[in-house]
């Protein structure tokens, strides 16, 4: 069993089917990247895998232990939080679950762990806001991190970072799927670091969708299409 | 000094005022952290002209003013937070819509039972003589209330409050939070427009809130700030109004717009 599973699952955005009787298993261990043009549904698939939103026909099943609850999710950067008065260790003790008004011992332990994993622990007292953005996608990162053991939903993490803090960033997640063991799902528009790091790459279009290894992907005409101008120009 | 602030506090209608707003201003600021940082602050100030109008028809039918308001409000604080999230028409304009059609009813319905009196007046911009001894308990205990849920919640509170989406993924309910802020808002504002005034209290709401976001950097440190400054704020308000005989919520509200000024300077400096 998979640790989600979609069979046949629809999901509308606005009344419009935007994901079409998606077949997908996501793989424990695995590093698939989610790949199509604006509009092709992403988002919209993400809040499906994230059960924010019910499929309008076929299902969406959980497997291996992992409730809808426990995805390490990053979501796309807001406007909001920029302007937002809280301390990295607030925002990443943020993703520990449980509802008393106090941190436990565990959830303390937890967050110190994931800081010090991102690199961040010496930062964990300054203001979020403060930031660059790098160091604030690294802070939500250990957020998601808090919120779960085994799976990460990435929705655009490098958008708006410099290409240097960009390779960090890939470089962190790598880290985190190779020696974690933690299973990785990222939607990007990067489609050359997608093929570069993950295993497998589904591509949502309103022709139709792909999914498959890396690999099959770059001879596949939607691969060709979409890919193929950046790779061998 | 102290002889003037012993005599002050030797009218019972002084110590009232005192208690609830004291209590009004902390409950207050603790919301409006969250509130502000929603971008729901205008919701506070369409609730308050809902209590107006609720407060204004409930004098005229002869009921008791707090135990039609409350209810009333608490449903429109649903209503704002439904419409401001989703539905056709903008949350803004909605707010705008439902607050200044809140206050007409109130008017029409104050002009016709009792004439425009001062009564008017009162309810408009608030009393220090507006409270009765059992509206003092009722708001001791509901802001009790108050005080209590936000500390159970605080954390998922702000959870809510920095990014509801990651909330709503890991379970967190966002719904039932931002009801559970509309709900606690609706009955702090209704508590404190007796004293304040209808126009006036959304300030309690909204000022503690930025004046602390000029020098705290992280949500504990604003909310504790924003508590204090309230307090004082309101002590101090509340001390000039009588020395300076002025009304008190409009007092209040001139001190809070002062130390608003004083720490955006600090910032200013510290920069």
């Amino acid at each position: 069993m998979a640790l989600i599973t979609c069979e046949k699952a629809c999901f509308a955005y606005e009344g419009r089917v935007v994901v079409d009787k998606l077949d997908l298993a996501i793989q424990r261990g695995e590093y698939l990247c989610i790949v199509g043009e604006n509009g092709s549904g992403k988002s919209t698939l993400v809040k499906g895998l994230l059960g924010l939103l019910s499929p309008v026909s076929g299902r969406v099943l959980y497997g291996e232990g992992l409730r809808n609850c426990e995805i390490g999710y990053l979501p796309q950067r807001t406007e909001v939080q920029n302007d937002f008065p809280a301390s990295v260790w607030e925002v990443v003790t943020s993703g520990c679950r449980g509802r008393g008004p106090f941190l436990t011992a565990a959830m303390r332990q937890t967050a110190n762990e994931n800081l010090a994993l991102l690199g961040i622990s010496d930062i964990r007292s300054r203001s979020f806001m403060q930031l660059s953005g790098g160091q604030q996608q690294r802070a939500l990162l250990a957020r998601a991190l808090c919120a779960t053991k085994s799976l990460l939903l990435l929705d655009e993490p490098v958008a708006g970072l410099d290409p240097v803090v960009t390779r960090e960033m890939y470089g962190v997640v790598s880290m985190l799927n190779h020696t974690r063991g933690l299973t990785v799902v990222m939607i990007s528009h990067d489609i050359a670091a997608a093929l570069q790091y993950a295993d497998r790459i589904l591509h949502l279009s309103h022709e139709g969708s792909f999914l498959g290894t890396s690999a099959a992907y770059r001879q596949s005409p939607l691969g060709l299409a979409f890919a193929g101008g950046e790779r061998h120009a | 000094m102290l002889e003037m602030l012993s005599t002050m506090f030797s009218y019972h209608f002084m110590v009232r005022a005192l208690i609830v707003g004291v209590l009004v201003s902390l409950c207050a600021a603790l919301l409006g952290v969250s509130l502000v940082l929603k971008r729901y602050s205008m919701i506070g100030d369409g609730l308050s002209h809902v209590g107006f109008g609720s407060l204004a028809v409930a004098t005229a039918m002869g009921l008791s003013p707090m135990a039609v308001t409350i209810p009333v409000v608490v449903v429109s604080a649903f209503l704002l937070l439904r419409l401001s999230n989703r539905g056709k028409l903008k949350g803004d304009a909605a707010i705008a819509m439902i607050s200044t059609g809140a206050l007409a009813v109130g008017v029409i319905v104050l002009s016709l039972s009792t004439g425009m009196t001062s009564d008017v007046n009162n309810y408009l911009f608030g009393s220090v003589l507006a409270m009765s001894a059992s509206d003092v308990r009722l708001s001791v205990v509901l802001a009790a209330v108050v005080l209590v849920l936000f500390a159970v919640f605080y954390r998922r509170i702000f959870a809510v409050t920095f990014d509801e989406t990651f909330a709503r993924a890991t379970g967190g309910h966002a719904e039932w939070y931002n009801m559970l802020l509309a709900l606690l808002t609706a009955v702090t504002i209704v508590l404190g427009m007796r004293v304040m005034g209808a126009m006036l209290i959304s300030s309690l709401v909204i000022f503690p809130a930025l004046t602390a976001m000029r020098v705290c950097r992280s949500f504990r440190g604003v909310t504790l700030c924003a508590a204090a400054v309230a307090v004082v704020c309101y002590f101090v308000g509340l001390c000039g109004s009588y020395w300076l005989s002025t009304p008190a919520g409009a007092s209040v509200v001139v001190v809070n717009i002062l130390a608003f000024l004083v720490f955006a300077a600090i910032a200013k400096l510290r920069r």
